[in-house]
Parts: structure tokens; C-alpha cells; sequence
């Protein structure tokens, strides 16, 4: 597998030659920011492209087809359209608070983008915390949505933020599980050394066998109540709450929201794709060497990608089969189902990692 | 640890949203109308304070998020070196586990769960 850190140390030890040391780590910084700025803007064309497709369908519909061909240039009208609305100021909203609260959901959105190991020496942020640092920042998030519908001084929004605040946390609880009997099974919290395990000894959903195919299972169910969409999306539940915590939002700060309600959906899938699927670990069956040696001349960044993206689809697929949840339902749930049934995940892992069990 | 790394991962989200706000303030256009700033409730006009009561349901699970959250916090360092403590660091876990699973009964038993 390429590793990517050459080409960096590489790129940094040329920019050392040429000029001192702090100019060079600046420019660096510049790529880093442009990096993060131009694959989020890709990564959210190509989600919304999709979404509307695959739901357009799942509903036996065409989707967009009048923008371009086959409707490509749809989302950048859409985004067009956005940026040229007039932005409504309220006359009752705490202005500043109402204005904060996009970038507390964006902020969240891209320190958990700048996590995710897109490839073998690829990644941002790589502390020897990572998950831990994941868990924690995913959280801003909710401060943002809670401080969205209470600035903007009417009713639906408030109903929408104090929902998304009650499901937001409730399901954190089930990502830090999850995310603690992969971390017990690989005996590390830095993502990029979880993806290095996995490139060596096997896909954590395979090696961890029963309690890894569990763990699964509950990411993804708690993961899409996370991104607030698919039968969890009570808080902007269209039918009786309008948009939720962003009614009171026009133009570029609905689009915030939009934008890292979508980003949200891809990180929560890299993040799966990262701690169970192996990351830009190319699909290594034992036994069939001349099959290995094919797989593994695929790039781990399109590994990385096809992996994430099959969750995509899963999470979609989800969205637009099941009917939505009553907020008590969703909350029961959680606390009387997938609540428990982590806590008892951890203790068979923990038996697993102990007895020495693991594939 | 590479704060440099983070902190420019800071400020991308903050310049992104200051150069997106600013473009669109810049194409947006302007009119005035009063009952554009009034809060939205289906086209009738707003009543009552906009600030109203809401399920205290949602205050009982932030609590009972605190408690869990905390306590899942303390199992992350546990985790990492599970494999090398190997049984005895597991029975230790599992009392401490058999507390936080006896709170959920307890909550679960007093009706914190349901909602009323």
C-alpha cells in the first residue's frame, strides 16, 4: 500500500530548502485549509446529487434531469439559488446567537472531517486520541442546533432544537460504545493506527467476529440518528415542524445546516467505513494470493471511498424505506434497547479480547 | 500532537463561513417589509411568548446522558489496554459496569424512560 507520508516529508523537507522553516509550515497550512475547503465542497455536490437520486428511485421517480445532463448541474444552482436569497433578519432573535449557531455546526462538521485517515500517511488530524477527540467534537454540533432554535425566538424552532438536543445525546452514547469495543479490540485510540491493525491482521467487523457485527449494527442505527435523518429526522419532521431549529434560517444560513447535515452523513459513514470496514485496507482474502496481489494494487483512497460510500447507500437505503419515529419511540429506543444491549457488547468483547478469541 | 494542524482546522470552518456570509450579503438583495421579521407560525400572526413551556422529558434524558456519558468516559483508558490487563483488569471493569448498568435499572425502574 502507497504510503502518502513520503510525498508529504518529501514536500516539506523541499519547502525547508528554499525558506525558513515557519514559512514553510504556513504554506502548508494554506494547502491543508484548501484540501479541507475543496473535498468538502465535492464531497457535498456529490451527497446531494445522490441523495436526490437514489430517493428519486426508491420512490420510482427520475430526480432532477433539467439541469444539465441527467441533472448533474442541479446542486449548483441549488447552491446559486441559495446565495442569492435574501437573508430575513428577526426583529425578536438574539442576533448573535442566532448567527453563531451555523458556525458551531460547521465547526463540528469539519474537526470530524479532519479526522478521518483518508489513506496510508493521509490524514489531518491524528492524534493518539483521535476517537476520543471524534466523540468529543462531534459534540459542538449539538450546541449549535440548540443555540439555532433557541436565538431564533419562535416556537417550531425550539420544539426542532429541544428534540435534536434530547436525540443527539441520547444516541452519543451509543457511537462511544460502539466505537469503546473497537477501540478495546485494537488496543488503541489513534485512528490511523486502528486502519494500520486492520490492513495487517483483517477488517475489524471480521476479526471481532459476533461483537463486531453488533457494534455494526448499533453505529449505524445511532450513527443515522446523529446526522438527524431517516426515520430519527423528528427534529425537522416536515409535517408538524416545518424545518425544525432552521424555519427562522434563509438563504446561506439554511445552506450551513444543509451543508453539514449531508457532510455530517459522510463522516458518519467514514467513520464506519474507518473503525469496521477496514478504512483504505484493500479487501484481503487469505488463501488466494493472486487475488490479493489485485486488490491490493487498488489506491487505498478509492478503497477509503468505496467503503465509505457503500454506507452512504446503507444509510439511504434506511431513510427512504422505514416510516419516522414518535420522539418517545425514538428515546426508548435508545435508553431501553440499544443502551443495553452496547453495554452487553462491551462485556463480550471485553471476554473476547481477554480469552484471546479474536479471528 | 499537532495543534498547529488543528487550530488551521479551526480556522478553515471560520473562514469558510466568513467569506460564504459576506458573498452572500454581497448578491443577496434588500427589501424592507415588517412582517417578514415576525416569527413564522403557519402565516397566522404569532401568539403568545415564542419562548413556551416544552416537555420536561427532554431535561430528565440530559441528565441521565450526564451520568452515562461520564461514566463511559472513564472505560476509554480501560479500553486501550484491555487485551494487556487481560481477566483481572475485566472483573474490575465488570463491577464497575454492574454500577452503571444498576443506574439505567434504577432510572428505568423509577420512570425516567418514560414519557409522560
Amino acid at each position: 500500500m502507497f504510503d502518502f507520508s513520503i510525498v508529504t516529508k518529501w514536500f516539506h523537507s523541499l519547502l525547508c530548502g528554499v525558506m525558513p522553516e515557519w514559512t514553510a509550515i504556513g504554506i502548508e497550512c494554506l494547502i491543508v485549509l484548501l484540501f479541507i475547503i475543496v473535498l468538502y465542497a465535492i464531497l457535498a455536490i456529490v451527497l446531494i446529487y445522490m441523495e436526490r437520486k437514489v430517493c428519486a428511485f426508491f420512490q420510482c421517480r427520475i430526480g432532477p434531469n433539467r439541469v444539465g445532463k441527467w441533472g448533474l448541474l442541479q446542486v449548483f444552482a441549488d447552491v446559486l439559488k441559495m446565495l442569492t436569497k435574501e437573508i430575513i433578519k428577526m426583529r425578536q432573535s438574539d442576533r448573535l446567537l442566532h448567527d453563531m449557531a451555523p458556525y458551531f455546526v460547521l465547526a463540528a462538521s469539519f474537526l470530524t472531517f479532519a479526522c478521518i485517515p483518508w489513506n496510508k500517511g493521509l490524514e489531518i488530524l491524528d492524534f493518539n486520541v483521535g476517537a476520543f477527540f471524534f466523540i468529543a467534537v462531534s459534540g459542538i454540533g449539538v450546541v449549535g442546533i440548540l443555540l439555532a432554535g433557541w436565538a431564533s425566538h419562535s416556537k417550531y424552532p425550539i420544539i426542532g432544537a429541544m428534540r435534536s438536543g434530547a436525540q443527539l445525546i441520547s444516541y452519543e452514547l451509543s457511537i462511544g460504545m460502539t466505537m469503546l469495543t473497537v477501540i478495546m479490540l485494537c488496543g488503541t485510540m489513534q485512528l490511523s493506527e486502528i486502519v494500520q491493525q486492520q490492513a495487517d491482521y483483517g477488517w475489524n467487523i471480521v476479526r471481532g467476529h459476533v461483537p463486531a457485527v453488533l457494534a455494526f449494527i448499533i453505529y449505524l442505527i445511532a450513527g443515522n440518528a446523529e446526522c438527524n435523518r431517516g426515520p430519527f429526522d423528528l427534529p425537522e419532521a416536515e409535517s408538524e415542524l416545518t424545518a425544525g431549529y432552521h424555519t427562522e434560517y434563509s438563504g446561506m444560513g439554511f445552506g450551513f445546516f444543509y451543508l453539514a447535515e449531508y457532510l455530517n452523513l459522510f463522516i458518519c459513514s467514514a467513520m464506519a467505513a474507518t473503525i469496521f470496514l477496514g478504512g483504505w485496507a484493500p479487501l484481503m482474502i487469505p488463501g488466494l494470493d493472486g487475488f490479493n496481489a489485485v486488490m491490493a494494487y487498488i489506491p487505498g483512497f478509492v478503497w477509503f471511498f468505496a467503503k465509505a460510500f457503500f454506507v452512504v447507500f446503507l444509510l439511504m437505503w434506511i431513510r427512504w424505506t422505514f416510516p419516522r419515529l414518535r420522539i418517545d419511540q425514538l428515546l426508548s429506543l435508545e435508553w431501553k434497547y440499544l443502551l443495553p444491549i452496547s453495554m452487553f457488547n462491551i462485556i463480550l468483547m471485553a471476554l473476547v479480547v481477554c480469552l484471546g478469541l479474536t479471528l | 500532537m499537532n495543534f498547529t494542524l488543528l487550530v488551521t482546522v479551526v480556522l478553515t470552518a471560520l473562514l469558510f463561513v466568513v467569506i460564504v456570509v459576506v458573498l452572500a450579503n454581497l448578491l443577496a438583495p434588500r427589501s424592507y417589509n415588517k412582517l417578514k421579521e415576525e416569527p413564522y407560525e403557519c402565516g397566522i400572526p404569532a401568539r403568545g411568548s415564542q419562548w413556551g413551556h416544552y416537555h420536561l422529558g427532554y431535561y430528565l434524558f440530559a441528565i441521565l446522558f450526564l451520568m452515562f456519558d461520564v461514566e463511559t468516559m472513564f472505560l476509554f483508558p480501560w479500553a486501550v489496554v484491555a487485551g494487556s490487563l487481560g481477566i483481572q483488569g475485566l472483573v474490575a471493569v465488570l463491577f464497575f459496569l454492574f454500577i452503571l448498568i444498576l443506574g439505567l435499572a434504577y432510572a428505568w425502574r423509577k420512570g425516567a424512560l418514560a414519557w409522560h
